[in-house]
Protein backbone atom coordinates (compact mmCIF):
# COMPACT_ATOMS: atom_id res chain seq x y z
CA UNK A 1 0.00 0.00 0.00
CA UNK A 2 1.35 3.18 -1.01
CA UNK A 3 1.67 6.06 1.42
CA UNK A 4 2.20 9.73 1.55
CA UNK A 5 4.45 11.63 4.37
CA UNK A 6 3.47 14.87 5.03
CA UNK A 7 5.79 16.14 3.92
CA UNK A 8 5.16 15.05 0.37
CA UNK A 9 1.93 17.03 0.92
CA UNK A 10 1.00 19.43 -2.21
CA UNK A 11 -1.63 20.24 -4.25
CA UNK A 12 -3.09 17.87 -6.72
CA UNK A 13 -1.94 14.84 -4.59
CA UNK A 14 -4.30 12.42 -3.93
CA UNK A 15 -4.76 10.86 -0.67
CA UNK A 16 -7.82 8.18 1.10
CA UNK A 17 -9.67 9.70 4.03
CA UNK A 18 -12.25 8.23 5.48
CA UNK A 19 -12.37 5.27 2.78
CA UNK A 20 -12.84 8.01 -0.36
CA UNK A 21 -10.47 9.18 -2.11
CA UNK A 22 -9.48 13.08 -1.92
CA UNK A 23 -7.45 15.84 -3.75
CA UNK A 24 -5.79 18.02 -1.37
CA UNK A 25 -6.58 21.88 -3.07
CA UNK A 26 -4.12 23.80 -0.32
CA UNK A 27 -1.51 22.60 2.46
CA UNK A 28 -0.36 25.18 4.85
CA UNK A 29 2.27 23.87 7.72
CA UNK A 30 1.71 25.20 11.29
CA UNK A 31 4.04 24.94 14.13
CA UNK A 32 5.12 26.93 17.29
CA UNK A 33 8.42 27.62 17.40
CA UNK A 34 8.61 25.24 20.38
CA UNK A 35 5.67 22.87 19.81
CA UNK A 36 3.67 20.43 17.58
CA UNK A 37 4.17 20.91 13.88
CA UNK A 38 0.62 20.21 11.57
CA UNK A 39 -0.52 20.22 7.77
CA UNK A 40 -3.65 22.09 7.85
CA UNK A 41 -5.03 21.09 4.33
CA UNK A 42 -8.30 21.66 2.47
CA UNK A 43 -9.03 18.53 0.17
CA UNK A 44 -11.80 17.87 -1.86
CA UNK A 45 -14.20 15.04 -2.07
CA UNK A 46 -13.47 13.20 -5.74
CA UNK A 47 -16.91 11.39 -5.06
CA UNK A 48 -19.01 13.67 -4.13
CA UNK A 49 -16.91 17.06 -5.03
CA UNK A 50 -17.38 18.74 -1.78
CA UNK A 51 -14.67 20.18 0.05
CA UNK A 52 -13.47 19.73 3.92
CA UNK A 53 -10.41 20.89 5.84
CA UNK A 54 -8.74 18.77 7.87
CA UNK A 55 -5.48 18.83 10.41
CA UNK A 56 -2.73 16.36 10.29
CA UNK A 57 0.25 15.59 12.63
CA UNK A 58 3.06 16.56 10.80
CA UNK A 59 5.47 13.40 9.94
CA UNK A 60 1.91 11.07 9.77
CA UNK A 61 1.62 9.24 7.31
CA UNK A 62 -1.58 8.78 4.54
CA UNK A 63 -2.65 6.14 2.09
CA UNK A 64 -2.17 7.04 -1.24
CA UNK A 65 -5.69 6.90 -3.46
CA UNK A 66 -5.75 5.12 -6.45
CA UNK A 67 -6.56 7.32 -8.59
CA UNK A 68 -4.61 8.17 -12.39
CA UNK A 69 -5.74 10.69 -15.25
CA UNK A 70 -6.25 9.34 -18.34
CA UNK A 71 -7.09 10.46 -21.96
CA UNK A 72 -10.07 8.28 -23.63
CA UNK A 73 -11.37 7.57 -26.52
CA UNK A 74 -15.23 7.70 -26.47
CA UNK A 75 -16.70 5.17 -28.52
CA UNK A 76 -20.71 4.81 -28.09
CA UNK A 77 -23.67 4.91 -25.66
CA UNK A 78 -25.91 1.52 -25.31
CA UNK A 79 -28.44 3.82 -22.95
CA UNK A 80 -27.25 2.97 -19.65
CA UNK A 81 -23.29 2.75 -20.15
CA UNK A 82 -21.09 5.09 -21.81
CA UNK A 83 -18.15 2.63 -23.46
CA UNK A 84 -14.72 4.31 -24.18
CA UNK A 85 -11.35 3.09 -25.31
CA UNK A 86 -8.10 3.68 -24.06
CA UNK A 87 -5.85 5.10 -27.16
CA UNK A 88 -2.85 3.01 -26.24
CA UNK A 89 -3.94 -0.62 -25.02
CA UNK A 90 -6.97 -0.59 -27.12
CA UNK A 91 -9.11 -1.52 -24.10
CA UNK A 92 -12.25 -0.83 -23.34
CA UNK A 93 -13.81 0.83 -20.18
CA UNK A 94 -17.35 1.57 -19.28
CA UNK A 95 -18.50 4.73 -17.46
CA UNK A 96 -21.84 4.88 -15.48
CA UNK A 97 -24.47 7.99 -15.01
CA UNK A 98 -22.88 8.85 -12.03
CA UNK A 99 -19.24 9.03 -13.02
CA UNK A 100 -19.93 10.80 -16.49
CA UNK A 101 -22.31 13.93 -14.88
CA UNK A 102 -22.89 15.59 -17.62
CA UNK A 103 -19.74 15.16 -19.68
CA UNK A 104 -22.38 13.21 -21.99
CA UNK A 105 -23.96 16.23 -23.10
CA UNK A 106 -20.83 17.12 -24.86
CA UNK A 107 -19.56 14.52 -26.89
CA UNK A 108 -19.56 12.88 -30.37
CA UNK A 109 -17.99 9.33 -31.08
CA UNK A 110 -13.93 9.51 -31.44
CA UNK A 111 -13.95 12.85 -29.21
CA UNK A 112 -11.28 12.24 -26.29
CA UNK A 113 -11.95 12.83 -22.98
CA UNK A 114 -10.00 12.99 -19.66
CA UNK A 115 -10.75 10.02 -17.42
CA UNK A 116 -10.39 9.76 -13.60
CA UNK A 117 -10.16 5.82 -12.63
CA UNK A 118 -10.25 4.70 -9.20
CA UNK A 119 -9.02 1.56 -8.47
CA UNK A 120 -9.40 0.82 -11.89
CA UNK A 121 -12.95 2.10 -12.01
CA UNK A 122 -14.30 5.33 -13.71
CA UNK A 123 -14.36 8.20 -11.41
CA UNK A 124 -14.97 10.92 -13.61
CA UNK A 125 -15.25 11.50 -17.14
CA UNK A 126 -13.96 15.24 -18.09
CA UNK A 127 -14.94 16.73 -21.61
CA UNK A 128 -12.35 18.65 -23.64
CA UNK A 129 -13.11 22.52 -22.15
CA UNK A 130 -14.44 23.13 -26.05
CA UNK A 131 -16.61 21.10 -28.41
CA UNK A 132 -17.58 21.99 -31.56
CA UNK A 133 -20.91 21.20 -32.45
CA UNK A 134 -23.99 21.44 -35.35
CA UNK A 135 -27.51 22.84 -34.44
CA UNK A 136 -30.05 20.06 -35.18
CA UNK A 137 -32.90 22.63 -34.29
CA UNK A 138 -33.24 25.97 -33.52
CA UNK A 139 -35.96 29.03 -35.01
CA UNK A 140 -35.20 30.48 -37.95
CA UNK A 141 -32.09 32.97 -37.51
CA UNK A 142 -32.87 37.13 -38.13
CA UNK A 143 -31.00 38.17 -40.95
CA UNK A 144 -28.65 41.36 -39.87
CA UNK A 145 -29.15 40.72 -36.19
CA UNK A 146 -25.82 40.65 -34.96
CA UNK A 147 -25.14 43.42 -32.45
CA UNK A 148 -28.25 43.05 -30.14
CA UNK A 149 -28.18 40.55 -27.41
CA UNK A 150 -31.07 37.99 -27.26
CA UNK A 151 -30.74 34.73 -27.39
CA UNK A 152 -32.43 31.53 -28.24
CA UNK A 153 -32.46 27.69 -27.39
CA UNK A 154 -30.50 25.53 -29.93
CA UNK A 155 -30.66 21.84 -29.58
CA UNK A 156 -27.35 20.13 -31.10
CA UNK A 157 -26.07 17.00 -32.36
CA UNK A 158 -25.67 15.36 -28.90
CA UNK A 159 -28.92 16.50 -27.86
CA UNK A 160 -27.80 19.12 -25.63
CA UNK A 161 -29.60 22.31 -25.58
CA UNK A 162 -27.08 25.58 -25.34
CA UNK A 163 -28.55 29.25 -25.55
CA UNK A 164 -27.03 30.96 -29.29
CA UNK A 165 -27.87 34.41 -30.62
CA UNK A 166 -30.64 34.97 -32.64
CA UNK A 167 -28.70 35.04 -35.85
CA UNK A 168 -27.35 31.27 -35.37
CA UNK A 169 -28.93 29.41 -38.26
CA UNK A 170 -29.76 25.72 -37.72
CA UNK A 171 -27.54 23.47 -39.20
CA UNK A 172 -24.78 25.43 -38.19
CA UNK A 173 -20.99 24.28 -36.46
CA UNK A 174 -21.08 26.16 -32.89
CA UNK A 175 -18.28 25.95 -30.04
CA UNK A 176 -19.37 25.61 -26.50
CA UNK A 177 -17.35 26.05 -23.72
CA UNK A 178 -18.49 22.91 -21.98
CA UNK A 179 -17.58 23.98 -18.47
CA UNK A 180 -20.40 26.21 -18.56
CA UNK A 181 -22.30 25.05 -21.35
CA UNK A 182 -22.18 28.50 -23.21
CA UNK A 183 -21.99 29.14 -26.95
CA UNK A 184 -18.38 30.62 -27.31
CA UNK A 185 -18.42 31.62 -31.11
CA UNK A 186 -19.64 30.26 -34.64
CA UNK A 187 -17.19 28.17 -36.24
CA UNK A 188 -16.08 28.24 -39.81
CA UNK A 189 -16.42 24.25 -41.99
CA UNK B 1 4.09 26.45 0.78
CA UNK B 2 5.69 27.87 -2.59
CA UNK B 3 7.31 25.21 -5.37
CA UNK B 4 9.82 27.00 -7.07
CA UNK B 5 11.04 24.90 -9.86
CA UNK B 6 13.36 26.63 -11.30
CA UNK B 7 17.10 25.82 -11.53
CA UNK B 8 17.61 28.36 -13.85
CA UNK B 9 17.03 31.19 -11.86
CA UNK B 10 19.24 32.87 -10.08
CA UNK B 11 17.62 36.40 -9.44
CA UNK B 12 16.54 37.48 -5.38
CA UNK B 13 12.98 36.78 -4.69
CA UNK B 14 12.70 39.77 -2.65
CA UNK B 15 12.77 42.88 -4.24
CA UNK B 16 15.83 45.69 -3.13
CA UNK B 17 13.10 48.13 -1.46
CA UNK B 18 12.80 44.97 0.64
CA UNK B 19 16.58 44.14 1.26
CA UNK B 20 16.94 47.29 1.73
CA UNK B 21 13.82 47.23 4.73
CA UNK B 22 16.09 44.67 5.99
CA UNK B 23 19.02 46.09 6.60
CA UNK B 24 17.37 49.53 7.86
CA UNK B 25 15.17 47.56 10.40
CA UNK B 26 18.67 46.00 11.14
CA UNK B 27 20.01 49.61 12.13
CA UNK B 28 17.32 50.06 14.08
CA UNK B 29 17.93 47.24 16.26
CA UNK B 30 21.11 48.28 16.56
CA UNK B 31 20.41 51.58 17.72
CA UNK B 32 18.02 50.51 20.32
CA UNK B 33 20.32 48.40 21.85
CA UNK B 34 23.28 50.53 21.89
CA UNK B 35 21.23 53.51 23.60
CA UNK B 36 19.95 50.83 26.20
CA UNK B 37 23.80 49.88 26.77
CA UNK B 38 23.44 45.75 25.67
CA UNK B 39 26.40 44.86 24.35
CA UNK B 40 26.53 43.02 21.05
CA UNK B 41 27.92 39.64 21.29
CA UNK B 42 28.58 36.77 18.60
CA UNK B 43 28.72 32.91 19.73
CA UNK B 44 29.63 30.22 16.93
CA UNK B 45 27.16 28.51 15.20
CA UNK B 46 28.59 24.99 15.47
CA UNK B 47 28.57 22.94 18.35
CA UNK B 48 29.17 19.74 19.69
CA UNK B 49 25.70 19.70 21.81
CA UNK B 50 22.45 20.39 20.65
CA UNK B 51 18.86 21.41 22.31
CA UNK B 52 17.44 18.13 23.74
CA UNK B 53 13.84 20.07 23.01
CA UNK B 54 11.55 17.07 21.33
CA UNK B 55 10.40 19.59 18.78
CA UNK B 56 13.14 21.09 17.42
CA UNK B 57 15.46 19.35 15.02
CA UNK B 58 19.16 20.42 14.23
CA UNK B 59 20.80 20.04 11.53
CA UNK B 60 23.72 18.00 12.06
CA UNK B 61 27.07 18.55 10.14
CA UNK B 62 30.60 16.91 9.76
CA UNK B 63 33.15 19.56 10.95
CA UNK B 64 36.89 17.86 11.61
CA UNK B 65 35.72 14.62 10.99
CA UNK B 66 33.00 14.94 14.04
CA UNK B 67 29.21 15.37 13.67
CA UNK B 68 28.46 19.06 14.93
CA UNK B 69 24.90 20.77 15.79
CA UNK B 70 24.45 23.93 13.92
CA UNK B 71 22.64 26.21 16.13
CA UNK B 72 18.61 25.97 16.92
CA UNK B 73 19.56 29.52 19.09
CA UNK B 74 22.29 30.92 20.57
CA UNK B 75 20.57 30.92 23.74
CA UNK B 76 23.17 28.42 25.35
CA UNK B 77 26.39 30.10 24.57
CA UNK B 78 25.05 33.20 25.55
CA UNK B 79 23.82 31.72 28.95
CA UNK B 80 27.54 30.47 29.54
CA UNK B 81 28.56 34.60 28.66
CA UNK B 82 26.02 35.55 31.22
CA UNK B 83 27.43 33.25 33.89
CA UNK B 84 31.40 34.34 32.92
CA UNK B 85 29.66 37.79 33.50
CA UNK B 86 29.65 39.74 30.48
CA UNK B 87 26.25 41.36 31.55
CA UNK B 88 23.62 42.52 29.31
CA UNK B 89 23.75 41.05 25.66
CA UNK B 90 21.95 40.70 21.81
CA UNK B 91 22.80 39.30 18.82
CA UNK B 92 21.32 38.73 15.53
CA UNK B 93 21.77 34.93 15.17
CA UNK B 94 21.30 32.80 11.63
CA UNK B 95 19.61 29.64 13.40
CA UNK B 96 18.99 26.19 11.39
CA UNK B 97 16.01 23.75 12.19
CA UNK B 98 15.49 20.86 10.17
CA UNK B 99 11.95 20.01 8.43
CA UNK B 100 10.25 23.43 8.93
CA UNK B 101 8.76 24.48 5.73
CA UNK B 102 5.68 27.00 5.11
CA UNK B 103 4.28 29.97 4.69
CA UNK B 104 6.03 31.27 7.83
CA UNK B 105 8.85 28.82 8.07
CA UNK B 106 12.17 28.51 6.54
CA UNK B 107 14.94 25.97 7.83
CA UNK B 108 17.49 28.87 8.40
CA UNK B 109 16.01 32.20 9.49
CA UNK B 110 17.41 35.31 11.80
CA UNK B 111 16.63 35.04 15.38
CA UNK B 112 17.36 38.33 17.54
CA UNK B 113 18.31 36.93 21.33
CA UNK B 114 18.74 39.00 24.02
CA UNK B 115 19.41 39.05 27.76
CA UNK B 116 18.47 41.35 30.41
CA UNK B 117 19.78 41.15 33.94
CA UNK B 118 17.40 41.42 36.53
CA UNK B 119 14.62 41.35 34.80
CA UNK B 120 11.39 39.19 35.28
CA UNK B 121 9.12 37.75 32.13
CA UNK B 122 7.04 40.84 32.98
CA UNK B 123 9.55 43.54 32.00
CA UNK B 124 11.10 42.01 29.24
CA UNK B 125 7.05 41.60 27.63
CA UNK B 126 7.60 45.52 27.90
CA UNK B 127 10.82 45.80 26.31
CA UNK B 128 9.64 43.55 23.62
CA UNK B 129 6.55 45.52 22.90
CA UNK B 130 9.35 48.42 22.95
CA UNK B 131 12.25 46.77 20.08
CA UNK B 132 8.59 45.71 17.85
CA UNK B 133 7.79 49.57 18.03
CA UNK B 134 11.04 51.13 17.37
CA UNK B 135 11.83 48.47 14.73
CA UNK B 136 8.55 48.50 12.77
CA UNK B 137 6.83 52.09 13.64
CA UNK B 138 8.39 53.54 10.48
CA UNK B 139 6.38 51.27 8.48
CA UNK B 140 3.56 50.60 10.00
CA UNK B 141 1.96 51.68 13.42
CA UNK B 142 2.34 49.47 16.45
CA UNK B 143 -0.93 50.19 18.80
CA UNK B 144 0.04 48.93 22.64
CA UNK B 145 -0.07 45.11 22.94
CA UNK B 146 -2.74 43.34 24.61
CA UNK B 147 -1.55 40.63 27.81
CA UNK B 148 -3.31 37.50 28.12
CA UNK B 149 -2.53 34.51 30.28
CA UNK B 150 -2.44 31.12 28.92
CA UNK B 151 -5.17 30.23 31.11
CA UNK B 152 -7.07 33.27 30.25
CA UNK B 153 -6.93 32.66 27.01
CA UNK B 154 -7.47 29.09 26.67
CA UNK B 155 -10.76 29.69 28.87
CA UNK B 156 -11.69 32.16 26.71
CA UNK B 157 -11.58 31.14 22.97
CA UNK B 158 -11.16 27.66 23.80
CA UNK B 159 -13.08 26.65 26.95
CA UNK B 160 -11.01 24.64 28.92
CA UNK B 161 -8.79 25.82 31.57
CA UNK B 162 -5.25 24.25 30.02
CA UNK B 163 -3.26 23.84 33.95
CA UNK B 164 -6.23 21.66 35.46
CA UNK B 165 -8.14 19.78 32.36
CA UNK B 166 -7.89 15.88 31.90
CA UNK B 167 -6.72 14.63 28.67
CA UNK B 168 -10.69 13.86 28.30
CA UNK B 169 -11.67 17.80 28.68
CA UNK B 170 -9.03 18.68 26.75
CA UNK B 171 -10.38 16.66 23.71
CA UNK B 172 -13.90 17.74 24.17
CA UNK B 173 -12.54 21.36 23.90
CA UNK B 174 -11.58 20.03 19.66
CA UNK B 175 -15.21 18.67 19.11
CA UNK B 176 -16.78 21.36 21.13
CA UNK B 177 -15.20 23.74 18.80
CA UNK B 178 -15.83 21.47 15.66
CA UNK B 179 -12.46 20.93 14.87
CA UNK B 180 -11.76 17.88 13.32
CA UNK B 181 -9.76 14.73 14.30
CA UNK B 182 -6.18 15.01 13.95
CA UNK B 183 -4.88 11.65 12.44
CA UNK B 184 -1.41 10.85 14.32
CA UNK B 185 -2.01 12.89 17.23
CA UNK B 186 -2.07 10.49 20.43
CA UNK B 187 -5.25 10.55 22.90
CA UNK B 188 -2.63 11.10 25.50
CA UNK B 189 -0.24 13.73 23.95
CA UNK B 190 -1.20 16.60 26.25
CA UNK B 191 1.25 19.19 24.68
CA UNK B 192 0.44 18.39 21.23
CA UNK B 193 -3.28 18.58 21.60
CA UNK B 194 -2.90 22.01 23.72
CA UNK B 195 -0.66 23.32 20.63
CA UNK B 196 -3.87 21.69 18.37
CA UNK B 197 -6.06 24.32 19.82
CA UNK B 198 -3.63 26.92 20.60
CA UNK B 199 -2.49 26.93 16.78
CA UNK B 200 -6.15 26.28 15.84
CA UNK B 201 -8.56 28.17 18.17
CA UNK B 202 -6.33 30.71 20.22
CA UNK B 203 -3.83 32.16 18.31
CA UNK B 204 -6.29 33.06 15.38
CA UNK B 205 -8.70 35.24 18.27
CA UNK B 206 -5.54 37.26 18.45
CA UNK B 207 -6.37 41.10 17.78
CA UNK B 208 -5.35 41.20 14.28
CA UNK B 209 -3.21 44.34 13.86
CA UNK B 210 -0.98 44.32 17.58
CA UNK B 211 1.12 42.76 19.44
CA UNK B 212 -0.58 40.04 22.20
CA UNK B 213 1.66 38.75 24.96
CA UNK B 214 0.48 35.52 25.91
CA UNK B 215 2.51 34.43 29.82
CA UNK B 216 2.17 32.29 32.21
CA UNK B 217 2.92 28.61 30.15
CA UNK B 218 1.51 25.55 31.67
CA UNK B 219 5.01 24.16 33.72
CA UNK B 220 4.84 21.28 31.64
CA UNK B 221 5.84 23.59 28.64
CA UNK B 222 8.23 25.26 30.65
CA UNK B 223 11.22 24.80 28.38
CA UNK B 224 13.70 26.86 29.76
CA UNK B 225 11.61 28.96 32.21
CA UNK B 226 12.06 29.07 35.91
CA UNK B 227 8.63 27.15 37.29
CA UNK B 228 6.29 30.43 39.46
CA UNK B 229 7.25 30.02 42.83
CA UNK B 230 3.48 30.93 44.02
CA UNK B 231 1.75 28.87 41.48
CA UNK B 232 3.79 25.72 40.38
CA UNK B 233 1.59 25.22 37.79
CA UNK B 234 2.59 27.81 35.57
CA UNK B 235 6.14 29.04 34.23
CA UNK B 236 7.68 31.97 33.67
CA UNK B 237 7.53 31.98 30.36
CA UNK B 238 5.54 34.01 27.44
CA UNK B 239 5.12 34.53 23.87
CA UNK B 240 4.39 37.53 21.34
CA UNK B 241 2.24 37.26 19.02
CA UNK B 242 0.80 39.39 15.91
CA UNK B 243 -2.70 38.40 14.94
CA UNK B 244 -2.18 34.83 15.08
CA UNK B 245 1.82 35.02 13.74
CA UNK B 246 3.93 34.23 16.39
CA UNK B 247 7.31 36.32 16.82
CA UNK B 248 8.96 35.41 19.85
CA UNK B 249 9.21 33.59 23.10
CA UNK B 250 11.23 34.45 26.44
CA UNK B 251 12.02 33.20 29.44
CA UNK B 252 12.58 34.14 33.29
CA UNK B 253 15.75 32.18 32.67
CA UNK B 254 15.72 28.69 34.69
CA UNK B 255 18.95 28.96 36.80
CA UNK B 256 18.99 25.46 38.85
CA UNK B 257 21.94 23.17 37.21
CA UNK B 258 19.89 20.30 38.47
CA UNK B 259 16.41 21.00 37.70
CA UNK B 260 17.60 22.05 34.41
CA UNK B 261 19.89 18.74 33.48
CA UNK B 262 16.53 16.26 34.44
CA UNK B 263 14.63 18.42 31.58
CA UNK B 264 17.21 17.56 29.22
CA UNK B 265 17.16 13.85 30.15
CA UNK B 266 13.08 13.84 30.57
CA UNK B 267 13.20 15.13 26.68
CA UNK B 268 15.85 13.12 25.71
CA UNK B 269 13.63 10.34 26.73
CA UNK B 270 10.73 12.11 24.82
CA UNK B 271 13.20 11.72 21.87
CA UNK B 272 13.96 8.33 22.33
CA UNK B 273 10.64 6.92 23.03
CA UNK B 274 9.50 8.62 19.89
CA UNK B 275 12.13 6.51 17.94
CA UNK B 276 14.37 9.44 17.52
CA UNK B 277 17.48 10.30 18.05
CA UNK B 278 18.96 11.58 21.42
CA UNK B 279 21.37 14.37 21.58
CA UNK B 280 24.15 14.97 23.70
CA UNK B 281 23.70 17.53 26.61
CA UNK B 282 25.27 20.49 26.42
CA UNK B 283 27.69 20.04 29.64
CA UNK B 284 29.66 23.05 29.33
CA UNK B 285 26.27 25.01 29.55
CA UNK B 286 25.33 23.01 33.11
CA UNK B 287 28.96 23.44 34.23
CA UNK B 288 27.95 27.87 33.73
CA UNK B 289 24.76 27.04 35.28
CA UNK B 290 26.66 25.21 38.06
CA UNK B 291 28.94 28.17 38.14
CA UNK B 292 26.10 30.31 38.59
CA UNK B 293 23.65 32.47 36.23
CA UNK B 294 22.80 36.10 37.45
CA UNK B 295 19.28 36.62 37.78
CA UNK B 296 18.24 37.43 34.27
CA UNK B 297 15.07 37.67 31.74
CA UNK B 298 15.70 35.99 27.79
CA UNK B 299 13.78 36.29 24.68
CA UNK B 300 14.59 34.97 21.21
CA UNK B 301 12.41 37.20 18.44
CA UNK B 302 12.07 36.13 14.63
CA UNK B 303 13.64 38.67 12.32
CA UNK B 304 12.35 37.72 9.43
CA UNK B 305 8.51 37.83 10.68
CA UNK B 306 9.40 41.28 11.94
CA UNK B 307 10.49 42.13 8.51
CA UNK B 308 7.56 40.69 7.23
CA UNK B 309 4.86 42.83 8.91
CA UNK B 310 7.06 46.08 7.96
CA UNK B 311 6.95 44.81 4.29
CA UNK B 312 3.08 44.21 4.68
CA UNK B 313 3.36 40.43 3.28
CA UNK B 314 2.35 37.49 4.44
CA UNK B 315 4.92 34.66 3.16
CA UNK B 316 8.32 34.71 4.42
CA UNK B 317 10.05 33.67 1.24
CA UNK B 318 8.86 37.40 -0.02
CA UNK B 319 11.25 38.67 2.28
CA UNK B 320 14.17 36.48 2.13
CA UNK B 321 16.71 37.05 -1.35
CA UNK B 322 17.00 33.10 -1.46
CA UNK B 323 14.46 30.80 0.33
CA UNK B 324 15.65 27.08 0.76
CA UNK B 325 15.07 25.90 -2.70
CA UNK B 326 16.53 28.81 -4.61
CA UNK B 327 19.87 28.97 -1.64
Amino acid sequence: MATYSTNEFKSGLKIMLDGDPFQILENEFVKPGKGQAFNRVKVRNLKTGRTVERTFKSGDSVEAADVIDTEMTYLYSDGEYWHFMDPNSFEQIAADAAAMGDAHKWLREQDTVEMTLYNGEPLTVTPPNFADLRIVETDPGIRGDTAQGGTKPAKLETGAVAKVPLFVEEGEVIRVDTRKGEYVSRVKE
Amino acid sequence: MTDLDDSGTWGAVAGTDILRLRARMRSRIRAFFDASDVLEVDTPALSAAAPTEPRVEPVRARVLGETRFLQTSPEFPMKRLLAAGIGDCWQLARVYRDGERGRWHQPEFDLLEWYRLGFGHHDLMEEVEAVVAATLAPERPVPRAEYITYSQAFRRYAGVEPLSADMEEVRAAADENALSPVPGLDDDDREGWLDHLLTSLVAPRFAPDRLTFLYDWPASQAALARIDVDDPRVAARFEAFWGELELANGFHELADAGEQRARFEAENRTRRAEGGAAVPLDERLLAALEAGLPDCAGVALGFDRLVMLAAGTDTIDAVLPFPVERA
